[in-house]
């Protein structure tokens, strides 16, 4: 029995990721916006063999609450081993060029909220000298694009700010894992046209599992995204950038 | 999005609307009513599930509530029997009722009424239901039971997905001390054996026999019958296998009169005396082609459809000989050959079974085909029985009407609740619903 807290619980990876911890029988609590599918997916998972299950509802900006939810959540677990950083959203890149505040509360939900909640957990397991953090970034941070360049630079400051923690805690025995799923069939890519490319949530979510388990740094999910991946940062930039992309 | 039903053909450019909650499904279907037809997992042969616009269930599948002292579940249409036997297996818990796979949702079992290898003793699907909720045309919800909007519960359990869409159902599960069953195989040297068999073995909770339909003449029908029963040794936590999957198309020519009459045989002599005994997984005893992800493909692209006929229990030996007897001639060869029996019929007016026998046979889509399953059709109609709708992509309206004659009654109910005009199918609009 694991003791797992999964924030941004809601999001169809973290869901399809909460069902494989509940089968095992794994005690997990939940942060999300929506209490009414808090409440529904706590039942859910208790259902499906979670040891116990509670949940809190959570906003991502507001940072001066993070420290409160987390204390709540370690009080309702009992110790922490997993923390699953899950939330997000995705951005109308038009809107975001149009209009700075719009980027600028994109980047609050992607990456300050992230790294808001990465700097209390990494304060926590690294006293406690053990426990996984698990967060989902994404391909999009390896290199800016015209089609979602503010999205991939929230993403990359996780992906960074990532990379510091891990290379921080190796001596103390924290875990941080980097998690880059490509193309995801969830209700925030609804309005896409499904090609080969797309996997399923329940997919990438096995895919989570496996990498906290063998305590990988980083991994793109489906694994095929790290060939696409090299090959896209390789391009030159003076090729790159003449590319629709 | 480009839709088809598990046999490939026919593929459809459709709108999918897939909600994530019984709420946002409510709420979008008051803005905007909805015209089309629901859809579950897929696991239809034909074109039940495909229209134009469809209305999937695949997101609603959370768990409700499961009372383990009882065996009472609840949940979403979109939940798979997969996943419900992964949460009641470990707990003492099984289907009354399931298909030949898992990979199927609860709205789906519903819509088609399905029957499994236990229909002598439990019946279908809709027997072991207590209640489920029903969204209507103008987008209200009804709960149906035995007792309330009992008419729409027995259309519904059959209905395939023409009355409405279902949100959210009961079912009653029944327990189990084991996930392990002894199944016992018999050889049945020919047709009339293979029926001697099934009355012998009536009392078996689970029959189901595997006919080789290229042996002929005296042999015509030799088949190996199964019979299972779930044993008693407390082992109900499952292991877990990793499924095999065919990655791509077969090509056509793989598969032909010679490969499969090889294939039969093959089958036909595994079994190398009169009776053999084993303790089998529950997995592979009512789930064997699960094992094979996309086993589909092995027909190729041009696709394939599975016959699937009842007739009742008199016609029983006449009906499935002339069936069998008429393949053979034609010479067109079927993978898979599975004959049940069925007890009695229940009183849902578009379910499939009767009390009799079934036999389910799968032919590869080609030039020829259809006129050969409508000379078919004729021999079951001939022998008072009917096609299963939840495997039919090519009947006529009127070999529809002659199997179903309660239709008229079905089409009256879907009037009384504007069901008519909103929920319509590609095979409703064929048969003339
Ligand atoms: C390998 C294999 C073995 C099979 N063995 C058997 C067997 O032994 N016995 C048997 O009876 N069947 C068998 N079937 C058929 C299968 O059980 C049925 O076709 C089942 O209905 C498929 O469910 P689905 O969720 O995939 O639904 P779909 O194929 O998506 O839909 C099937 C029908 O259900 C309706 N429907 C789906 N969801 C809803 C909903 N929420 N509300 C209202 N209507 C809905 C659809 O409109 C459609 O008419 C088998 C199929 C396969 C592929």
């Amino acid at each position: 029995m694991q003791k797992i807290l999964i924030i941004g619980a809601t999001s169809a990876i973290a869901q399809a990721t909460a069902r494989r911890f509940a089968r095992r029988g794994d005690r997990l609590y939940l942060l999300g916006r929506d209490p009414d599918r808090l409440d529904g997916m706590a039942q859910d998972l208790r259902i499906r063999g979670a040891e116990s299950v509670s949940y809190a509802s959570f906003e991502a900006e507001d940072f001066a609450r993070h420290p409160a939810l987390l204390d709540q959540a370690y009080e309702a677990l009992g110790g922490l081993d997993v923390a699953l950083i899950a939330h997000g959203t995705l951005p109308d890149q038009r809107a975001c060029e149009a209009s700075f505040d719009t980027a600028r509360r994109e980047l609050n939900v992607n990456a300050l909220g992230t790294l808001s909640l990465l700097t209390h957990l990494a304060n926590r397991l690294e006293s406690q000298g053990s426990g996984t953090l698990a967060v989902i970034s994404s391909p999009a941070g390896d290199r800016g694009r015209q089609s979602n360049y503010v999205y991939g630079a929230a993403k990359a400051m996780v992906t960074v700010f990532c990379q510091g923690l891990r290379n921080r805690l190796f001596g103390s025995g924290v875990h941080v894992l980097t998690i880059k799923p490509g193309f995801v069939d969830t209700p925030m890519t609804a309005a896409f046209d499904k090609g080969m490319l797309w996997a399923q949530p329940e997919q990438i979510a096995a895919g989570i599992e496996k990498a906290i388990g063998k305590g990988k740094d980083s991994v793109y999910l489906p694994g095929f995204w790290a060939f696409i991946m090299l090959a896209i940062k390789h391009i030159p930039e003076g090729i790159f950038k003449r590319l629709k992309l | 999005m480009r839709l088809t039903g598990w046999g490939r053909k026919p593929v459809v450019d459709a709108d999918m609307l897939a909600p994530r909650s019984i709420s946002e499904v409510q709420i979008r279907c008051r803005q905007t009513p909805f015209r089309g037809i629901p859809r579950g997992n897929g696991r239809s042969y034909g074109d039940s599930a495909l229209a134009p616009r469809v209305l999937s269930s695949r997101r609603l599948d959370r768990f409700l509530a499961f009372d383990a002292e009882t065996g009472v579940l609840r949940c979403e249409a979109g939940v798979l029997l997969a996943d419900i036997l992964d949460v009641s297996v470990p707990r003492g818990w099984f289907l009354p009722a399931t298909p030949g796979t898992k990979l199927i949702s609860v709205g789906g079992a519903i819509a088609s009424d399905v029957h499994g290898k236990s229909h002598h003793l439990e019946g279908c699907f809709s027997r072991h239901l207590e209640r489920f909720s029903l969204m209507l045309a103008d987008g209200e919800t009804l709960e149906c039971s035995r007792t309330q909007h009992a008419d729409l519960f027995r259309a519904t359990c059959g209905g395939m997905g023409l009355t409405g869409f279902i949100l959210e159902a009961s079912l009653r599960l029944k327990p189990i001390r084991s996930a392990y069953l002894r199944e016992t195989t018999f050889k049945a040297e020919n047709l009339d054996h293979a029926l001697s068999l099934f009355s012998e073995h009536a009392g078996a909770p689970y029959s189901v026999a595997w006919i080789d339909c290229l042996a002929t003449g005296p042999r015509l029908g030799r088949s190996l019958l199964m019979t299972g029963d779930f044993i008693d040794d407390g082992r109900l936590r499952a292991p877990v296998k990793s499924p095999l999957s065919v990655p791509f198309d077969v090509p056509g020519f793989a598969l032909n009169r010679y490969s499969v009459a090889a294939f039969n045989a093959l089958y036909y002599h595994r079994v190398r005396t009169a009776q053999r005994e084993r303790m089998v997984h529950f997995d592979p005893f009512f789930y064997p082609l699960d094992g094979i992800g996309h086993w589909n493909r092995i027909y190729g692209k041009s696709g394939f459809t599975q016959y699937q006929f009842v007739v009742p229990r008199e016609a029983g030996h006449g009906g499935i000989g002339a069936v069998l007897k008429r393949i053979v001639a034609s010479k067109r060869g079927s993978f898979l050959a599975v004959l049940k029996t069925f007890g009695p019929a229940n009183d849902n007016p578009l379910s499939f079974p009767m009390e009799g026998y079934t036999l389910a046979l799968d032919f590869k889509l080609e030039p020829g085909l259809l006129p050969f399953l409508e000379e078919l059709d004729r021999i079951v109609l001939d022998h008072g029985g009917r096609i299963y709708l939840t495997k039919d992509v090519r009947m006529s309206g009127d070999t529809f009407r002659a199997g179903y004659p309660r239709w008229e009654a079905f089409q009256e109910l879907r009037r009384k609740y504007g069901a008519d005009t909103t929920f319509r199918s590609l095979q409703s609009e064929r048969l003339g619903l």
